[in-house]
Parts: C-alpha cells; sequence; structure tokens
C-alpha cells in the first residue's frame, strides 16, 4: 500500500546505516543502488565478485535510476546505478565529485505478439512511432503490409504496451522515438515517464518482466523491453529500419555497430538517440555506474578493482546476458576514469 | 503510583480479601500498557497523516483543488492530477465489493446457516482464509495468465452484440478494469466472509429457533432474521473489504493498464490511486513526490470517508434492527 514505500526506503535507510559499521573492521561491504536496467548483469557481477574476492560484499539495489541518484547525492550509498547518467546540475550537488563509468550497455527491442508467431516482423521508421502514437491502430495497416510482403498479417488491433513506471527504459526509448519522429516529440515528448497518448489500446504494466509478460498473454500487443528480457523469454522481436534505411535485427553485433557511433564527452557521458551506421540498431544505450572521487581509502580500492572487474572478465558474460560487450575504447577510457576514484 | 486505597480496609476474619498491592500494581501497570498501546496507534496515525501531509504541502498549494479534477499526469510540464485515478479506485473498489462482498455473504451464510456438517464447515472456512494469504504479485500474475485469457472471449463477444452500451464500449484486449476488478473481488473475499461469518455466528442459536417456532421457512429464517440481525457485522465486513480494494497495490498495476483516462467502459484500461503510487514513487524528482504524497493523502481521505460512511450505515441499521429510532 502507499506506506510501504516509505518503510521500504526507512528500513534500507537503516540497514545502509548499520551494517557497513559492524564489518568495516574486518571486511569491505559496498552498498549501491539505481537502475534497473542493468539489474540482471549487475547482480551476476556482484556475487561473482564478491565470490572470488573474500570479505568483500557488493550490493545492489534496483531502486531506479532516480531514487539511484537521489541516494547518492545524500551518500547513502557508495555507488549507484543510472541510464540517463547525471546533468551537470546533479553533479554540482555532490561536493565529493562524481565518476561517471559506462560499465555496460544494452538494447531495447519492440516484442510482438501476433497469432501463428510470424517471425522476422519488418517495421520502417516511419511506422513505429505511429504505432505509439496510437495513429496505427491495425496490424494490416498498409503500411506494414508494404513491408512485410511475406508475412501474412491479421486484421487485429495493435495493443500498445508501455511501462506503468518511471524508467531509464522508457527514456532512452522515448528519446529515440522523438528523434526520429517530430510529431512524437511534439506530442509525447521524451523522459523518464512521459504523457502517452490516451486510447484504450494502450495499456501499461509495471517493469520488464510486466510488460513481456503482458505482451505474452495479449494477443496483438506491441512493446518495448530490454533486449535481455526478450531473449529470456523468447518473445518474438521486431527488425527495425535505422537511419542508412536497412532492417536490423538487434543482437550483439548490430548492438557493438551501433555503440561504435557514440561520442562519449568528457565525463563519458553520450546518448545514441539516432545512430547513422548501416549495420547500427537503432534503439541502444549505455548505462552509468557512479561513483565518488573522494571516500574511504580502502573502499576506494575495492572500487576501482570492481570497475576493472566488470570492464574486463565482466564483459565476458556481457552477449549471454543480453547485453553489448563494450568497445575496446570505451574500456581504456573507463580505465582511466577510475584511477580518479580515490 | 497512588497509594492502594484498600490498605487496612480489610475486616478482620473475613473470607474476602482487598487486593494485594501486587495486586493492585499489575492492574494498574496494565491499564497503563493499554492506555499506552492505545495512543500509540492514534499517535502513529497521526504522525503517518502529518508525515504525508507535510511533504504533500507544497502540491497542495501550487494546484490546490485543481489537483482533484485535472486529468493530465506530465512530469515534464510539471502538471498533475488525478481524477482519472479517483475514478478508476472507486470505479474498481465498488465493482469489487458488489461481486467480492455478493459471494462472501452467500459463502458465510452458506457455512454458518447449517447447510454444512461442522467439521466440513471448518475446513471451507479455511481454504477460503487461505486466500488471503496468497501475495498480491501472485494474484497479479494469476489474473494476467488466467482471468484474462478466460474473459477476453466473452468480453469481446459482448462488445461486439452490445457495443452501444457505455459499459461495454470497448474491446477488452488485455489489461482493464474488468479482470482487475475480478481479481480484486477474490482478494477482498476472504476478508468479507470471514467476518460475515464471525457476525452470523454471533447470533445467538435462539434467534432462530424461535423464528423457527413461528413458522418460518429455512429461507425466511436466513434472510429475514439472521442477516438482519446480524447486519452490523456484515455491513462493518463490506467496509473492511472496501478499503481493502482501496489500498490494494500490486495486483491492480499488473491487471488495470495503468492508462490515464476516465471510461465507463468495463473492458477499457484505468488507473488507481495506490497503482499511481507504486509505479511512480522510485523514480519521482522532488516535485513529483510532492504530487504522489497529496494523491496518497487524497487515498487516506477516501478510506476515511468510507470507514466513516461505514460507521454511519452500521449505526443506522442497528438502532433500527434494536427498535429505537
Amino acid at each position: 500500500m502507499y506506506w510501504r514505500a516509505p518503510f521500504a526506503v526507512f528500513f534500507i535507510v537503516v540497514a545502509i546505516a548499520v551494517s557497513p559499521g559492524k564489518v568495516a573492521a574486518q571486511n569491505v561491504k559496498l552498498i549501491g543502488s539505481g537502475a534497473s536496467f542493468p539489474f540482471p548483469i549487475y547482480s551476476a557481477w556482484f556475487k561473482d565478485f564478491s565470490k572470488k574476492n573474500d570479505g568483500v560484499t557488493v550490493d545492489y539495489q534496483a531502486k531506479g535510476s532516480g531514487a539511484g541518484i537521489q541516494d547518492f547525492t545524500n551518500r547513502t550509498v557508495d555507488f549507484a546505478g543510472s541510464d540517463a547518467a547525471m546533468t551537470d546540475e546533479e553533479i554540482a550537488k555532490v561536493t565529493d565529485g562524481v565518476v561517471l563509468l559506462p560499465v555496460t550497455a544494452g538494447e531495447i527491442v519492440l516484442a510482438y505478439n501476433l497469432p501463428g508467431n510470424p517471425k522476422d516482423l519488418k517495421l520502417p521508421r516511419d511506422v513505429y512511432p505511429d504505432i505509439f502514437l496510437g495513429k496505427v491502430t491495425k496490424w494490416n495497416d498498409p503500411k506494414i503490409v508494404a513491408a512485410n510482403p511475406s508475412l501474412k498479417l491479421p486484421d487485429l488491433q495493435i495493443t500498445v504496451v508501455r511501462r506503468s513506471d518511471a524508467s531509464g527504459t522508457n527514456f532512452v526509448f522515448t528519446k529515440h522515438l522523438s528523434a526520429i519522429s517530430p510529431e512524437f516529440a511534439k506530442e509525447v515528448g521524451s523522459g523518464t515517464t512521459v504523457q502517452w497518448p490516451k486510447s484504450d489500446k494502450i495499456v501499461a504494466a509495471p517493469k520488464n518482466d510486466g510488460v513481456t509478460a503482458t505482451i505474452k498473454q495479449t494477443p496483438g500487443a506491441i512493446g518495448y523491453i530490454e533486449y535481455g528480457y526478450a531473449k529470456l523469454t523468447k518473445a518474438d522481436f521486431a527488425l527495425l529500419q535505422n537511419k542508412a534505411g536497412q532492417f536490423v535485427l538487434a543482437d550483439t553485433k548490430s548492438g557493438q555497430a551501433t555503440l561504435a557511433t557514440a561520442t562519449l564527452d568528457s565525463r563519458l557521458r553520450g546518448w545514441i538517440e539516432d545512430p547513422a551506421g548501416p549495420d547500427a540498431y537503432p534503439i541502444a544505450t549505455f548505462t552509468w555506474l557512479l561513483a565518488y572521487k573522494k571516500q574511504d581509502a580502502k573502499k576506494a580500492d575495492w572500487l576501482r578493482k570492481l570497475v576493472e572487474y566488470c570492464v574486463t572478465t565482466g564483459q565476458s558474460i556481457s552477449d549471454s546476458m543480453g547485453y553489448i560487450p563494450l568497445p575496446e575504447n570505451v574500456v581504456a577510457k573507463i580505465k582511466t576514469a577510475s584511477a580518479q576514484i580515490q | 503510583m497512588a497509594a492502594n486505597a484498600f490498605e487496612g480496609a480489610a475486616p478482620r476474619g473475613a473470607i474476602t480479601q482487598p487486593p494485594s498491592s501486587n495486586e493492585y500494581l499489575t492492574d494498574r501497570g496494565f491499564r497503563l500498557l493499554t492506555v499506552c498501546g492505545a495512543s500509540l496507534i492514534i499517535l502513529l496515525v497521526g504522525y503517518i497523516l502529518w508525515k504525508i501531509g507535510g511533504q504533500a504541502l507544497p502540491a497542495i498549494y501550487r494546484y490546490h483543488l485543481g489537483f482533484l479534477i485535472s486529468t493530465n499526469w506530465n512530469v515534464a510540464d510539471q502538471n498533475f492530477g488525478i481524477l482519472p485515478e479517483i475514478w478508476g479506485t472507486l470505479y474498481s473498489s465498488i465493482l469489487a465489493l458488489v461481486i467480492g462482498g455478493f459471494f462472501g455473504l452467500t459463502v458465510a451464510i452458506f457455512l454458518t446457516q447449517d447447510f454444512l456438517p461442522l467439521r466440513l464447515a471448518l475446513v471451507f472456512r479455511t481454504i477460503i482464509e487461505m486466500l488471503a494469504a496468497i501475495p498480491s504479485v501472485v494474484f497479479g500474475l494469476w489474473g494476467i495468465f488466467v482471468v484474462i485469457p478466460a474473459i477476453r472471449p466473452i468480453a469481446n463477444w459482448l462488445y461486439d452484440i452490445l457495443g452501444w452500451i457505455p459499459f461495454f464500449g470497448s474491446s477488452l484486449s488485455g489489461p482493464g478494469l474488468l479482470p482487475a476488478a475480478l481479481v480484486l473481488a477474490i482478494m477482498i473475499l476472504p476478508t468479507v466472509a470471514a467476518i460475515s461469518q464471525d457476525a452470523l455466528n454471533l447470533v445467538p442459536y435462539r434467534t432462530k429457533e424461535a423464528a423457527y417456532g413461528l413458522g418460518t421457512t429455512r429461507w425466511e429464517a436466513i434472510l429475514k432474521v439472521m442477516v438482519p440481525t446480524a447486519a452490523g457485522g456484515i455491513a462493518s465486513a463490506m467496509v473492511l473489504g472496501f478499503g481493502r480494494a482501496l489500498g490494494e497495490t500490486m495486483a491492480l498495476a499488473m491487471l488495470i493498464g495503468n492508462s490515464n483516462q476516465i471510461s465507463l467502459s468495463l473492458f477499457a484500461p484505468a488507473q488507481t490511486l495506490a497503482s499511481l503510487l507504486a509505479s511512480h514513487f522510485p523514480e519521482a524528482g522532488a516535485i513529483e513526490v510532492q504530487a504522489l504524497m497529496y494523491a496518497a493523502l487524497v487515498l487516506l481521505a477516501i478510506t476515511l470517508v468510507v470507514n466513516m460512511m461505514g460507521t454511519a450505515i452500521l449505526t443506522i441499521t442497528q438502532r433500527r434492527i434494536s427498535g429505537r429510532s
């Protein structure tokens, strides 16, 4: 119920306040919170890292990027995760300095559920923003049929499934749609939560798993989820037309092609709104680990080791978990930047 | 502690004794403990109200009562309103109460009015109460995987032939008001059934025997004597069930479709206050949190009004039954 959230926060704060003090003498405990987008891979990494290093425990709570940044600013955590990195204003609020590290990256796919499970549905650039605007409402819309001459598309209403909670996934997806469709930018815009068009055929479900389950149970549904979830649940997802006009399927290779087009600023921030490469999958993003520049020497030491682990050993499981292994140049940049954690 | 007033009051050689100072202390101590417990609860409610109210205050100043009638929830423009949420909360809860209340009362009658051997009734009762132990999220998943596919054909058939009636004015694609209300009805069923059973059990059996003695049939005895006599308890069962429905979060967030719109259609997606709070809290910025706190305050107010109405109904029915007016 509605008082659960403050209570949960209260308990977490108590847990955070109590636990490190007791064990710090012997062990190192790193506590983080934030984005849920990278949670599956973070939890795998941190578990493995804790196992390999005796006396070191890394805990991560997937509360959402916004909450992560808030915890980070209030110094209730040792590090945080955010899909939207941090803005300059947010960075200015942290007196101990911030290091932003894009330790992993992921793709967002458009999963669909059609009777007969037709594979490899192609969605052109001018069509999928219109689907999410509620303007293309039938699966046998001439524009979709024209792009998929080999598929038999039913006379079925399109049910759009969106995220009900605020999320980094929303942020990345709406940013992309706004970049390729001026109308979407004007009517919906971009952000972690946006005002979607009001329609009986646009429904919302909580979190990636909620959206996935709703798509799977609703004939005629389409929705955006992380590639990892689509892979895990074997959902069908569409090939999207990129800036170069090619229809590209989300996978590791096309994701890497997308990351290659990214330009990172001096703080290692950079969003890929509409990648230009011919093989690039249109919707992909980095997700950032936030660390303080100044802290307890022992914690800083282990944080650097953790980052080192994430960008080297950690990257080998990216592929199987549905994330994109980082390009070499980004790894090198992260290694340089992580030296700032002191 | 006050001095023992009974000290030295005992007449010599009496069989009875005044309470010893030990008993006296225990009695006073226990009384103090209960007073503390009771006032702590009131303090806690006050504290929650004060906390939520305090955080909601900036939003109350900013949006005034327009918050209650605006239909937007736009973080980018910081333009917030909760009319669709109020509508969805009341609509789904009332629907759930009608369905769950009906079945809950029926079950209670079935289990208390000698339809079943006592032991079997106990087994049934336990099974129904087990429903209350199922986590909300499991109900949500069950709704997605079982209820929605089951009612979709019926709903869409109704839409096809009766679509001109506003209640069936849209087709059911997946999540929507009806599946949410159905699952909600099942979730409040144990509350309604258990308290109604207690209320019916409290009616002295002789009342029923007297009714039979006056020549009533079984159904007349149940519907015209037993149920009205237990009406107070049954009404409070309904109020508690309704309260539970108002605050239910997770299952609804999964089933109602979270669409910020007002529609009479049972098959259209809607949104509730609790579900809005649950889905927006984790990522909310400072101003949105204030708006959410305002929404939480409204939910509290709705619950309060419902409880007060319930108490009022209770008082009136009891007065009527006991013959005083």
